[in-house]
């Protein structure tokens, strides 16, 4: 038996996990008197799929932002890929290969799916705004080339139909799909989603789900997620981290956590007589 | 029939006619595909190239001369070149419907014993893989084109696409011998491809068809219709249908003209526009979705754009047709009529797709009147015809200038047609068939020693103009409790010429009265709920909203009024109906694969409902199981209302 917490083993369905990519020490987040996150350390194997879980509350997004580098931990460090990493800006984080999704949808409403994916290639664009404007020479060999790695996101998400269409005239589930799009369009090596099946039906599920399955096959990008829907996690992911009250209660496989007594005294509750 | 030559020797299979395409227009567009939101083209060399790779790939897979190879999948050139590689390579294509469930793909392959089978992509993998075991044959090898998530897959019986044509390239120098050995060897009377039929009763039959069956109905229908090289046609419809076949490979082959793939089923419409195909197939309820697609959008339109539309249609709805025909119309109305064009048709065709129609088709159901005519007053080219797999498609067709929406048309070019004592339209062709697949005893009933086959529907030959004319299927013809005539298709059709009617089924034989079951069709009644603030949160509760019932109820008395008017059929008027709660579906197994209704399992299966629609209660209760998409099974309740609907006064000539 390979130990699942060391990384570089082979998982039963024949996935590569390989080194750790990255690693949260010791970190605490407080917002003013207010302790969101409490002493939490654990890590992310390259390739693997990590979800974070917890009841409303936990810390959960919280985590998700101090990851993704949009809060910054007044206690604790920051692995990624063997450095420390200072604090930075999101664009900077953004960089580094760290692609997310939102909780409540952050598209441009206005813009259509096209659009809208091309925006996840901002880091890959390197011509000048002036070169932009005259459409010559590497502006236009960019923009072929960025409009290539879209197209293939599009038909790996099979959003071909809405292409054209705006955003903000697509249903739900589709608007999710389309965030998506735009999070693997910046091609990274580590993807963030925060509730990626909030509010759809058991059909989007079932199909957001294969799409990460996929997305983690056919990529090999490695990816963190935070969700509600406990059937959907246990299913997804290879570890899980567990929180309640900003604290960690409990990581390691989803057979692990499941028979972990915290775990469940916090879902189901405990009487405190 | 079967003395008659090959068209010429050297043109006697389509491996043969794709040859003399690569010599003559080698360079030409052949196959066309959007893909990565651009269309990609392919020549009729590079095509041959791709067909001789999978050839010889499948050579090193040791397929035997004969064997049979299912094709599961949407269009895509790559499965229309897989049906080619596989009679070069001495074998037998079997493409199937990409939607079947799991148990209707595992009786094909039993029932074909195939050794291969080319598929899709991960769904279609993951179908054949579940029935795997309980298949009596042993299935050979798969190959797929779309490896996304098949990597895990075990892959001793499955390759990729690209492998297999790899593989083959790589022996190119041993097995192209192999190749032509295997095409020389092919005959004009070899099977061609076989087809399994839907059926609105019982298991699907496999029908073969010959070389000969496919080539010389191709060649007929291509010269009918003065099919050119130029031609573009959109692929578009189950490759597993014989007139795909027919249009995609057949025709296409014959002629040389391009056909083109839609990238995904939902942007079919969009791709429709993007090529604009010049020779059109759709079956009659594409035309009448898209027709009311279009209806809705105008009333959204503002007042000026609603008035030249109104006013320019109903311009074209008096002109139209007789400019298509050819005959005379005054200067003052072709003026006009230009002007329409310019405002109004010329965008509406372009909207729809339609610009550079020269040859457009319908079958397999009667098309509402007033839909057809819209299409021809646009001064689309639309034609209706009559066809059936065991006769390679074409039995009659409409010529151009003899176009009516109630006939179906003359003989196709060597095409006999009698009508039997009981009104049943028997016909003989190049194209007939040449047995059901291991079902003689089907083969005999169908097909007797002269050659006549028994089309099942009744019709009759129209004196004067030799157009024929379909009644009803033969055996759904049948009688009332008081002996007059029962059509319940001539109903059904009237019913469903209302946009907010998807689908209707008459009952009524052997009965006093009839009765029927319809089905909203939910774009057009739902944007009606929407105008009119009507909240509904499934289909369900928009089917029995009573508001909905009353629309139904005006729909059916209209249309008793309009069967009143018949003399023969007066007592086929509809006394009672209920509107379902689901859409009738072919994963239920109420519709066949290619949307007919069965009559006898929608029978069975609502047997409550259709109770109460005979002993005067007011309601009904009942549980419908339902298949879903993946196969799985579930239920749903509901409640139905039975209405009554006023019966027209029958016209009785006056009896005195």
């Amino acid at each position: 038996m390979n130990d699942m917490s060391q990384g570089n083993y082979t998982t039963a369905d024949g996935r590569k996990i390989g080194n750790t990519l990255m690693e949260m020490k010791n970190i605490t987040l407080r917002f003013g008197g207010v302790v969101a996150i409490k002493d939490i350390s654990f890590d992310i194997h390259e390739g693997e799929i990590r979800a974070i879980i917890g009841p409303n509350g936990a810390g959960k997004s919280s985590m998700l932002n101090v990851v993704s580098g949009f809060y910054h931990p007044q206690e604790g460090e920051v692995w990624f890929r063997g450095e420390k990493r200072p604090p930075m800006k999101p664009y900077e984080v953004a960089r580094l290969g760290i692609a997310r999704t939102f909780q409540n949808i952050a598209l441009f409403e206005g813009m259509s799916v096209l659009d809208n994916i091309m925006t996840g290639r901002l880091n890959h664009m390197k011509s000048s705004m002036f070169s932009q404007m005259l459409w010559k020479g590497k502006a236009e060999r960019e923009e072929v080339e960025n409009r290539e790695v879209v197209e293939k996101v599009i038909d790996f998400l099979e959003i071909q139909a809405i292409r054209k269409t705006p955003v903000g005239r697509l249903p739900y589930g589709l608007k999710k799909r389309v965030e998506l799009a735009r999070a693997l369009a910046a091609e990274p090596k580590l993807l963030l989603l925060d509730e990626p099946m909030a509010g759809m039906n058991v059909e989007e599920k079932e199909d957001m789900s294969r799409f990460i399955l996929d997305v983690n096959d056919e990529f090999g990008t490695t990816i963190a997620l935070i969700e509600h829907d406990m059937g959907v996690v246990m299913d997804l992911s290879d570890r899980v981290v567990v929180m309640d009250y900003g604290k960690k209660i409990g990581d390691g496989t989803p057979d692990e956590v499941r028979n972990n007594q915290d775990v469940i005294d916090a879902y189901l509750g405990v009487s405190h007589d | 029939m079967a003395s008659e030559k090959p068209v010429s020797a050297d043109l006697r299979s389509i491996p043969h006619l794709l040859a003399r395409n690569v010599a003559t227009f080698g360079n030409k567009d052949a196959y066309r595909e959007k893909e990565f939101g651009i269309w990609q083209s392919w020549t009729w060399a590079e095509v041959a190239d791709e067909i001789d790779a999978l050839a010889m790939g499948l050579l090193t897979l040791d397929i035997k001369s004969g064997d049979h190879v299912a094709i599961i999948g949407r269009n895509r050139p790559y499965l229309y070149w897989a049906m080619v590689a596989v009679q070069k390579a001495g074998g037998v294509p079997v493409p199937l419907y990409q939607d079947a469930v799991a148990d209707e793909i595992a009786y094909v392959l039993d029932h074909c014993g195939a050794r291969f089978i080319v598929a899709q992509d991960q769904e279609q993998v993951d179908k054949v893989l579940e029935i795997q075991e309980n298949l009596s044959t042993t299935l050979d090898h798969m190959i797929y084109l779309d490896p996304r998530g098949l990597r895990k897959y075990d892959p001793s019986r499955l390759s990729s696409y690209k492998a297999i044509q790899d593989a083959g390239r790589a022996a190119a120098a041993e097995l192209q011998p192999e190749i032509a050995r295997r095409v020389d060897a092919l005959g004009y009377d070899d099977t061609c491809v076989m087809l399994y039929t839907s059926g609105t009763t019982g298991r699907p039959k496999g029908v073969v068809l010959s070389n000969r069956n496919i080539i010389e109905t191709s060649k007929n229908s291509s010269e009918f219709d003065d099919l050119q090289p130029g031609d573009e046609i959109l692929a578009y419809l189950p490759m597993a249908w014989v007139g795909d076949f027919i249009f995609s490979i057949g025709q296409a082959y014959w002629t040389g003209f391009c056909v083109n793939c839609p990238e995904s089923a939902e942007t079919m419409h969009t791709d429709l526009r993007e090529i604009g195909p010049t020779y059109y197939f759709a079956p009659p309820r594409v035309f009448e979705t898209q027709l009311t697609n279009v209806m809705i959008r105008m009333e959204d339109a503002g007042r000026l754009k609603q008035w030249l539309f109104h006013h320019f249609m109903a311009h074209a709805k008096k002109v139209g047709p007789d400019l298509l025909d050819g005959n005379s119309v005054g200067f003052a109305d072709r003026l006009k009529y230009k002007l329409g064009d310019l405002f109004v048709y010329g965008p509406l065709k372009n909207t729809l797709g339609f610009s550079r129609v020269r040859v457009g088709y319908t079958a397999g159901e009667a098309i509402g009147p007033e839909i057809f005519d819209f299409y021809r007053s646009l001064g689309i080219n639309l034609k209706q015809l009559y066809g059936q797999t065991e006769a390679s498609v074409f039995i009659t067709q409409q010529p151009d200038g003899e176009v009516r929406s109630d006939t179906v048309g003359v003989p196709s070019p060597g095409v006999e047609l009698k009508i039997a004592d009981n009104g049943e339209v028997y016909y003989r062709s190049p194209g007939v068939f040449v047995k059901y697949f291991k079902n003689d005893e089907s083969t005999a009933d169908t097909k007797d020693a002269e050659g006549w086959v028994a089309t099942g529907d009744a019709g009759f030959i129209e004196e004067g103009t030799g157009h024929l004319r379909i009644i009803d299927r033969a055996k759904d013809v049948g009688k009332m409790a008081d002996g007059s005539m029962f059509a319940p298709k001539y109903v059904e059709n009237k019913l469903k010429f209302f946009p907010n009617i998807l689908e209707a089924v008459v009952f009524g034989d052997g009965k006093e009265k009839c009765t029927a079951f319809l089905n909203i069709d939910l774009t057009a009644v739902g944007n009606w709920a929407e105008r009119n603030n009507i909240a509904y949160s499934s289909y369900q509760e928009l089917a029995g909203h009573p508001q909905v019932l009353d629309t139904m109820q005006r729909h059916v008395e209209e249309v008793n009024a309009s069967v009143a008017q018949d003399p023969m059929l007066s007592g086929c008027q509809v006394h009672r109906f209920v509107v379902l709660h689901k859409q009738l579906d072919a994963d239920d197994g109420e519709l066949t694969r290619t949307l007919k209704v069965r009559r006898r399992i929608i029978e069975e299966k609502f047997a409550d409902i259709l109770t109460a629609l005979y002993d005067g209660s007011e309601t009904v209760s009942t549980e419908t199981e339902v298949t879903y998409e993946d196969g799985r099974k579930g239920s749903i309740k509901a409640t139905l209302d039975v209405r009554d609907a006023a019966v027209s006064a029958v016209q009785r000539m006056a009896a005195e």
